[in-house]
């Protein structure tokens, strides 16, 4: 798969062919590949689609980050400085602080499925399309 | 000691263990030609066969005998090592896996010196990589130590030191034979043993108690000298203002520091694309979970049926409470079994972590800084198995020097070392356009350099009767973990020396190369 899409010219040439007549005047700003085959990153970055893919990427992986480290530093900070309220029993003598560390676990599992479930429905889609657009991938 | 059960025996499962892996690994690496298949394998791995061999990088000695030891003796601050370790695979998750992939080749090196100056920077990385390593080897060769000295019931100093020299010599021989495929089929093997090993022994255990984690605890109270207060926080760390404080920095330092570590990182470029390394870590995840939830179990189980201080007697320490509740309720064939599979562990971990180390310095520092680009890669890989040598033989004294500590303990350290010198590093420039090379080498030398200096002068180093200098005390710092100072204080290394520091507008094509790269995976296979 990854050899495939470095062939100089190959996938800029189909784009030509879609686009026609209308990159006659002026092909070179069209192509998001220079002659050497080598991507235009520049000219990349400041397309629509990779804003969106950013977009995308960033407004999911920070706040879930704040709000898995701020769970996991609210366990910490209780079990280090709430003593008896963690260690208040709630089934047998398992108590409070160590359903807290098992509640962990399950927002962890969620988190990771719930990222797997997004970047397969919001961030594979764009990538593809930015990559059939520039007509550079992997 | 009649709980070490029959020597020969628990001999012979090791040996039949070491030879079977010992030949996989040369069948696996009988092609290891070029650097890429012996750095990353050539890409090769799927996400499901790299994200059980990711797990297996931190399914450790650590994580095995050292937390399940670490609840057996402590109850509730024992716990919080296997919260610390699952949670922190989403730091790996969410902010480092693709970015990394997308960008690197072979080494942490590889992305921090992207867009920077090469040789700066491509230096300070690896010294990062060779210090976090070395740290993180001596806690492995601590856990192999005392786990053999508890086989062949070995007491004297000078045994356990000859065992840990033996160990580490087979270990630094599995990397020069295999490469990363080596390691990496030893990773898979061994953490599916390991994670059999633990889901039986937990299954047994609650059968045993009537499918009732809460009976276990109960009994678990009545063989610790704290009774039922070794259920609440506080058995370790609940002393003082200072050892809350303590707990707090080892819980941040675990969080942030594991998916920092440099052959963690450096796993995440054995697979073929972004989205195999997602997968591969979402995969981690699961094992990990159903591992960790496992030690929770086997931790109380040994206080239950062991008692906390025939763990503390016998050699080895805390770290010996899982293979001692093996003995306990499988007699010598089932601690022969665990044993073999904690051994495993170390190896792989081992291997895992020669590799990290060798690759980085012959990649980076020969390859890059001396020989600026134009190494022969057959001799790049002469350096990188001479390195792993050296590496092997340093970590073996300082292994030595730190028998009988508890490993989870000793890897905090590492992981402290891990998130203050790349956390921020790796951060800053996946994210951060404005982030320099200045900016990098303070954050990475800033945060190294901290952490470094407040565990020489902590109490872990000398001071107190559990130091590894006790007869002296030069400490004057107060916290066993410095992750709570050097972690922030890398963040704000790098930020300030950015800020104060000249743009680099000769880097903007790399900086435009490296943001779309990292962000949509475009051009990652050049």
């Amino acid at each position: 798969m990854t050899k495939a899409m470095r062939s100089p010219g190959e996938a800029q040439h189909e784009y030509r062919e879609i686009r026609g007549f209308a990159s006659f005047d002026d092909p070179e700003t069209l192509s998001y590949v220079d002659s050497d085959g080598n991507p235009k990153f520049e000219l990349i970055r400041q397309t629509d689609e990779f804003r969106v893919l950013r977009r995308r990427l960033t407004t999911f992986i920070f706040p879930m980050t704040a709000l898995f480290l701020s769970s996991y530093l609210t366990f910490v900070l209780l079990s280090a400085y709430a003593k008896d309220f963690v260690s208040t029993k709630v089934i047998g003598v398992i108590n409070l602080g160590i359903l807290l560390g098992l509640g962990q676990f399950v927002t962890s599992i969620i988190i990771t499925l719930g990222y797997a479930r997004y970047a397969k429905r919001r961030l594979d889609p764009q990538r593809q399309l930015l990559a059939e657009m520039t007509g550079v991938e992997e | 000691m009649p709980t070490t059960g029959n020597p020969v025996l628990n001999l012979s499962v090791f040996a039949v263990f070491v030879l079977i892996t010992l030949y996989i690994v040369y069948r696996a690496s009988s092609r290891n030609v070029t650097a890429s298949d012996y750095y990353a394998a050539g890409s090769s791995f799927t996400g499901a066969q790299n994200g059980v061999a990711l797990s297996g990088d931190f399914l450790s000695a650590a994580s095995f005998l050292g937390i399940s030891g670490g609840i057996a003796a402590h109850g509730y601050d024992g716990f919080l090592y296997s919260v610390g370790w699952v949670v922190a695979w989403l730091v790996g998750l969410l902010l480092i896996a693709e970015g990394l992939r997308n960008t690197g080749r072979f080494t942490v090196g590889d992305v921090l010196a992207f867009r920077m100056r090469q040789r700066p920077v491509r230096a300070a990385a690896a010294n990062a990589t060779l210090v976090i390593s070395f740290f993180y080897m001596i806690a492995q060769m601590a856990g192999a130590g005392g786990l053999i000295a508890l086989l062949l019931n070995v007491t004297s100093k000078w045994g356990q030191a000859i065992l840990i020299a033996l160990v580490g010599m087979v270990m630094v021989l599995y990397v020069l034979v295999g490469g990363m495929k080596g390691t990496t089929w030893v990773q898979i093997i061994k953490a599916v043993l390991l994670l059999l090993c633990v889901t039986l022994m937990s299954v047994f255990l609650l059968g045993k108690f009537g499918f009732s984690l809460s009976a276990i605890m109960q009994q678990a109270t009545e063989n610790n000298k704290l009774g039922e207060a070794v259920l609440d926080p506080g058995a370790k760390y609940g002393f003082s203002a200072m050892s809350k404080l303590d707990f707090v920095s080892l819980a941040l330092s675990l969080v942030l520091g594991i998916a920092s570590l440099p052959h963690v990182l450096m796993r995440f470029y054995t697979v073929p694309n972004a989205s195999e390394a997602r997968r591969s870590v979402v995969w981690a995840t699961w094992t990990m979970v159903i591992f960790y939830l496992c030690t929770l179990v086997i931790g109380f189980g040994a206080m239950a049926l062991v008692g906390t201080d025939k763990i503390a007697a016998a050699p080895g320490g805390e770290n010996s409470a899982a293979p001692l509740l093996a003995f306990e309720i499988g007699g010598a064939v089932l601690l022969g079994i665990v044993s073999a599979v904690a051994f495993a562990t170390i190896l792989a971990v081992v291997a895992g972590l020669t590799l990290a180390a060798s690759a980085s310095f012959a990649h980076d520092v020969y390859a890059n800084v001396i020989k600026r680009g134009n190494a022969e890669p057959r001799r790049e890989i002469r350096v990188a198995r001479l390195t792993a040598v050296v590496v092997g033989i340093l970590s073996i004294i300082g292994g030595i020097a730190a028998n009988g500590q508890n490993v989870a303990f000793l890897v905090s350290l590492a992981l402290a070392l891990a998130a203050s010198a790349n956390l921020s590093t790796i951060l800053y420039t996946i994210f951060w356009r404005r982030f320099n090379t200045i900016g990098t080498l303070w954050s990475i030398y800033g945060g190294l350099g901290s952490c470094l200096v407040l565990i020489i002068f902590s109490p872990v180093m000398s001071g107190a009767k559990t130091s590894i200098f006790p007869d002296i005390d030069f400490a004057w710092f107060p916290l066993g973990n410095p992750g709570l100072v050097s972690i922030p204080f890398s963040f704000l290394c790098g930020f300030l020396a950015t800020i104060f520091s000249k743009r680099e507008p000769e880097m903007t094509a790399k900086a435009a190369e490296m943001e779309v790269r990292a962000i949509s995976g475009i051009g990652a296979r050049t």
